[in-house]
């Protein structure tokens, strides 16, 4: 992998969402992978052979066995129904990242799979991707205000068309929840109260591991969120607010209340072991994206695993919802192409998600009419998360500047869980040189 | 420095004058060393403890490490976690990869490295010395000095994609080997530069008197005689581009195109809190360098200080 | 990082062994014989002055101008914004310098010094001195990257050796070795000891067997004991490989990075500069400009010791 820093983390969320083990399989299995992006792979069935259909070539980053397979299904159905042939062309998922500008300049794909946020909007004011207003017209009533906002580029024009999705929140073991007489925190208040009850009995009430860094953004995002709002989030991710704004030292200083009840070993830590330490009961709960629940191999656990959204602190209650966005995109060549859209407008479609759905079942489709009868109830309280937020975050390292969350605040946050202090002018002044340089 | 000199670091000819002086300040000191012994002993031990503990945790299953503890001597002992890491790690596509790098730059290095070696050790020429400092230079120099620019050179190339799956440099294993030969010229002209320094001028004189050109008297007079130095320099490189971790770090972006040493980053990754299978990875890791090491010892250690010595 | 400095050794290189009047001038050869030298010297000088020299250029060149590392056109001047960022804004940098001057020192005073030691005592008449060396020498044979993994095993908290021999293991006093901050670069130092006496050992090996020995025949006669005879006799006498032997601690020092990447990615303690100059190099965390500057930083402080070797090296030579 390219060790970046941002490299690493895509890589350490990819690789969940994927499935456990996959890795190994897919490192085996990936220089047949570079052959098809090389030649170009079709993924079977082109239904009317003749049909007078168009033809796209699409670029992918789902490199691993599940995901793979899970779009050449979705390409294969669209291509049951318009008649139009696609060229898939597989890359490695950490590699695609690592020279996406560079493959959008150079000759890129008509279709490529990407993320929402900062990421989406970033290429789309370089200009280098095309404009799916049009697509949207179409597909827009099929999806939440939310999904629609997090798909739109900073001129309000539509770049990205989701595919699946899957929120953050806190996890938990729902019997040792009840055999101790816990309850479900509503509040922040709440949330340190039965924080407090743990740490009365010895257990670490909040298994919080930040050894890679990232996970911390996520309880940045939602303290941020909670106390100021989505729109100043967003502003401040795109760093149209200040850091050393009396916003952000709340936020702050709000998180201090919660140091005490995290582990003590959290800086050495990965959110490996942390939720680890929530399966054996350790742990009371723990602030991750929904792949937690694939580290709980043993099925008892894992059907004892529960969920709730991240308390309110004191505006919009828990309206917004951070639920990274994963879907597709045109390349400015592929905004020429009908073939392409129509493939973009299919995944904006239930039957477009399900076909990839059928396949990879780790996450949450976003589609308003896909099929969801078949999720189990876990899933589909998480999918109700979603589909009530009013707003929907991307996770700080999707919505900022890469630089930014990677080299400037990761940093900056682990140095605050060891120390409880954080210097936010100097994160501004970072902030400014930094987006200065974009 | 001559050629026996460099290559006789750990064999010294009996009788040398200094066994006596020793054995005779010795005799003076009378049997004083044994602090010696045991100071040697002891820092031995110490040096093998993380190789040992290593290949100890290797061998036992996790599923007693689990039960008994790391630091405990019950349980079974076999190969599983080999055979489980070989499996699981990919190592055979990591292995090859280490391959098609240190082969390819260890060869270029030394044709590259000898022909310069050659033309400013046995010709002299305006520049030759400049040359000389600024190609030792350039091997000292930290790599991430010079990284950045090089890895938007190498994006920059624009590449058929028969030939690169990336449409660019980046991503390709011949890459890696171009910024390794690169690194590696510097070190190996100045080394075997010396060495042709003490190759008689009169044998050069004496094939170019029988009409043999540049060439020939590169390839046919001054090579041969270089063979003890390519040798010891070659072992010795192999070693390096083995164990080299940056240059795929930065250059490489598909897991699967990684040589051993990098992708060691992602066996700890996947084997996470199976210290067993990591420590089994670890241990297949390091057996190439260590089959090279006890079988070219001599030949490894007289490339390092090759030069060293004063002749 | 690539491969160990090895001993670029020969500080008095070829000098007295042929007088260079006797190497022939270009001038006497014929013009066939010029093209196929002027080959010879063209592709590595080629190789070099491309992947090595224009590049180290080039990033001084970027680290005064920002660039997104899209289009060539799309660079643009910055003036010192850069070295500002480095010098008065990045919470890393400082630490970064302290812990590169940490690493260096804690090397010349216990790394170093250990390697000498090795190779004093084993250049004795000493019994099985082959095995010795096998055994100090064998960890310079492994990649820094792969050190810190075998280390990892001895650091872990709840599983690795050093905690269950201080028998604080499973216990709220178990440290977590390479995880926190206050111990952590102490850790990595010893791992890196663990390698760099051995390299030194064996380099020291070498230049003493390459003392005269008649300088020690005539200071045993003398009544000097081996104390006096290595401080006033040996020591002095291996002047060149102790230039060799400072310049690879100090460049070992500041090329340190695979063993913290490995163990971190070089942060929460064990942040250097080679480690800054990756975070913004590749990849969505690229910022050219700064991680430019960061690279002409490293630069500077590496030619220091280089400009000094260098030109200890070849002042002696080629007149």
């Amino acid at each position: 992998m390219a060790e970046t820093a941002s490299g690493r983390f895509q890589m350490d969320r990819r690789s969940l969402v994927k499935g456990l083990g996959l890795g190994a399989v897919g490192l085996i299995s990936a220089p047949v992978l570079a052959a098809c992006s090389t030649g170009g792979s079709s993924s079977g069935s082109s239904g009317g052979s003749g049909g007078g259909g168009g033809s796209l070539t699409f670029g992918s980053n789902a490199s691993d066995p599940t995901p793979k397979q899970a779009y050449a299904a979705f390409v294969s159905a669209f291509e049951k129904k318009s008649k139009d042939k696609v060229t898939v062309n597989t890359s490695d998922h950490n590699g695609f990242q690592d020279k996406i500008s560079n493959y959008l300049q150079g000759s890129p794909d008509d279709a490529f799979t990407w993320f929402a946020g900062y990421r989406m909007r970033y290429y789309a004011k370089k200009g280098l991707v095309a404009d799916v207003s049009d697509v949207w017209a179409k597909i827009g009533s099929n999806f939440s205000d939310g999904l629609k906002a997090a798909s739109t580029g900073e001129d309000g024009k539509q770049y990205f068309v989701p595919n699946y999705n899957y929120p953050w929140g806190f996890f938990y073991r729902k019997s040792f929840w009840a055999d101790n007489g816990w309850t479900v925190p509503a509040t922040f208040d709440d949330l340190i109260a039965v924080s407090k009850k743990m740490k009365a009995k010895g257990i670490i009430p909040i298994a919080f591991t930040d050894k890679d860094q990232w996970p911390a953004c996520g309880t940045f995002d939602y303290l941020n969120m909670r106390i100021n709002g989505y729109q100043f989030h967003v502003d401040l991710c795109a760093h149209k607010q200040g850091w050393d704004t009396p916003q952000v030292q709340e936020v702050f200083t709000t998180w201090k209340e919660l140091l005490p009840y995290y582990d003590p070993s959290a800086a050495g830590l990965t959110w490996q072991e942390g939720a680890q330490k929530l399966g054996k009961k350790q742990a009371g709960m723990m602030l991750l994206g929904s792949f937690i629940t694939q580290q709980f191999t043993d099925p008892a656990v894992l059907a004892d695993i529960d969920f709730f959204p991240f308390p309110s602190v004191k505006v919009e209650g828990t309206d917004s919802v951070e639920a990274p966005i994963d879907g597709l995109m045109l390349s400015k060549k592929g905004g020429q192409n009908q073939a392409a859209k129509d493939m973009l407008a299919f995944m904006g479609t239930g039957a477009g998600q399900q076909a990839y759905y059928s396949v990879d079942k780790s996450n949450i489709m976003t589609a308003k009419d896909a099929d969801t009868s078949g999720y189990s109830a876990f899933t589909k309280k998480l999918s109700e998360v979603i589909a009530n937020a009013k707003h929907i975050s991307q996770f700080f390292d999707r919505d900022a500047l890469p630089a930014m969350a990677a080299n400037v605040l990761e940093p900056a946050m682990l140095n605050f869980i060891k120390s409880g202090t954080i210097n936010l002018s100097n994160i501004e002044s970072q902030a400014k040189t930094l987006y200065a340089q974009q | 420095m001559t050629s026996t000199t460099s290559t006789a670091t750990t064999a010294r000819p009996k009788g040398d004058v200094r066994d006596v002086a020793v054995a005779r300040s010795r005799s003076k000191r009378g049997g004083t060393l044994w602090p010696t012994y045991l100071f040697l002993t002891v820092m031995a031990l110490i040096w093998l403890v993380p190789l040992l503990w290593a290949i100890y945790t290797s061998l036992r299953p996790k599923a007693d490490t689990d039960k008994y503890g790391y630091f405990s001597v019950a349980g079974n002992f076999n190969l599983d976690n080999y055979f489980q890491a070989w499996t699981q790690g990919g190592f055979i596509n990591y292995f090859g990869n280490s391959v098609l790098v240190t082969i390819p730059t260890v060869i270029l290095t030394l044709l590259f490295a000898s022909m310069m070696a050659f033309a400013v050790s046995r010709y002299s020429w305006r520049f030759n010395v400049t040359l000389l400092i600024m190609f030792t230079a350039g091997n000292l120099l930290p790599p991430q000095v010079l990284a950045t620019p090089l890895f938007e050179m190498f994006k920059l190339v624009q590449l058929p994609y028969a030939i690169s799956d990336s449409g660019t440099m980046l991503n390709q294993l011949y890459s890696v080997v171009l910024a390794n030969t690169a690194f590696q010229i510097g070190f190996c002209t100045f080394v075997l530069s010396n060495y042709m320094k003490a190759i008689p001028i009169e044998l050069s004189e004496a094939a170019r008197v029988d009409g043999a050109g540049v060439w020939t008297q590169y390839a046919r007079v001054i090579m041969p005689l270089t063979r003890p130095a390519l040798a010891a320099l070659g072992t010795l490189e192999v070693i390096f581009i083995y164990n080299d971790y940056f240059w795929p770090l930065i250059l490489i972006q598909s897991g699967n195109k990684l040589p051993i040493t990098t992708a060691i980053n992602n066996l700890q990754g996947e084997f996470l809190s199976n210290y067993n299978l990591l420590a089994a990875g670890a241990v297949i890791t390091m057996i190439p360098t260590l089959v090279v090491y006890l079988a070219l010892q001599r030949q490894f250690i007289a490339g390092l200080t090759l030069g060293a010595n004063k002749g | 990082m690539s491969a160990p400095l090895a001993a670029l050794g020969d500080t008095e290189a070829g000098s007295g062994v042929r007088p260079p009047a006797r190497r022939r001038r270009l001038r006497q050869l014929g013009t066939r014989d010029r093209v196929v030298l002027g080959i010879m010297v063209g592709i590595p000088v080629l190789i070099q002055a491309l992947l090595v020299w224009i590049p180290t250029l080039a990033s001084v060149g970027l680290s005064f101008a920002k660039w997104d590392g899209l289009a060539l056109s799309s660079i643009q001047g910055n003036g010192l914004t850069n070295y500002r960022f480095v010098f008065t804004e990045s919470p890393q940098f400082w630490p970064a310098v302290l812990h590169n001057v940490t690493w260096l020192l804690f090397l010349a005073v216990i790394g170093t010094p250990l390697g000498l030691l090795l190779a004093v005592l084993l250049d004795q008449k000493i019994r099985g001195t082959r095995i010795y060396q096998t055994v100090f020498f064998l960890p310079v044979m492994l990649s820094l990257a792969l050190i810190g993994i075998i280390w990892e095993l001895i650091y872990s908290q709840d599983n690795g050796l050093l905690n269950y021999l201080l028998g604080t293991s499973g216990t709220p006093h178990a440290i977590d070795w390479f995880g926190d901050s206050k111990v952590n670069l102490w850790a990595a130092l010893v791992a890196a000891t663990w390698r760099h006496a051995g390299y030194i050992m064996i380099l020291y090996l070498a230049g003493l067997k390459g003392v005269d020995p008649s300088l020690r025949e005539a200071a045993s006669l003398d009544g000097a004991n081996g104390r006096q005879t290595f401080f006033r006799i040996v020591f002095p006498a291996m002047a060149p490989t102790n230039v060799i032997i400072v310049v690879i601690t100090v460049i070992e020092s500041l090329r340190a990075f695979d063993i913290v990447w490995v163990i971190n990615h070089g942060t929460n303690g064990l942040e250097l500069l080679s480690v800054l100059v990756v975070q913004y190099l590749v990849g969505e965390t690229q910022v050219i400009g700064i991680g430019s500057a960061f690279a002409v930083v490293l630069l500077i402080i590496s030619l220091v010791p280089i400009v000094i070797y260098l030109s200890r090296t070849f002042s002696t030579k080629e007149r």
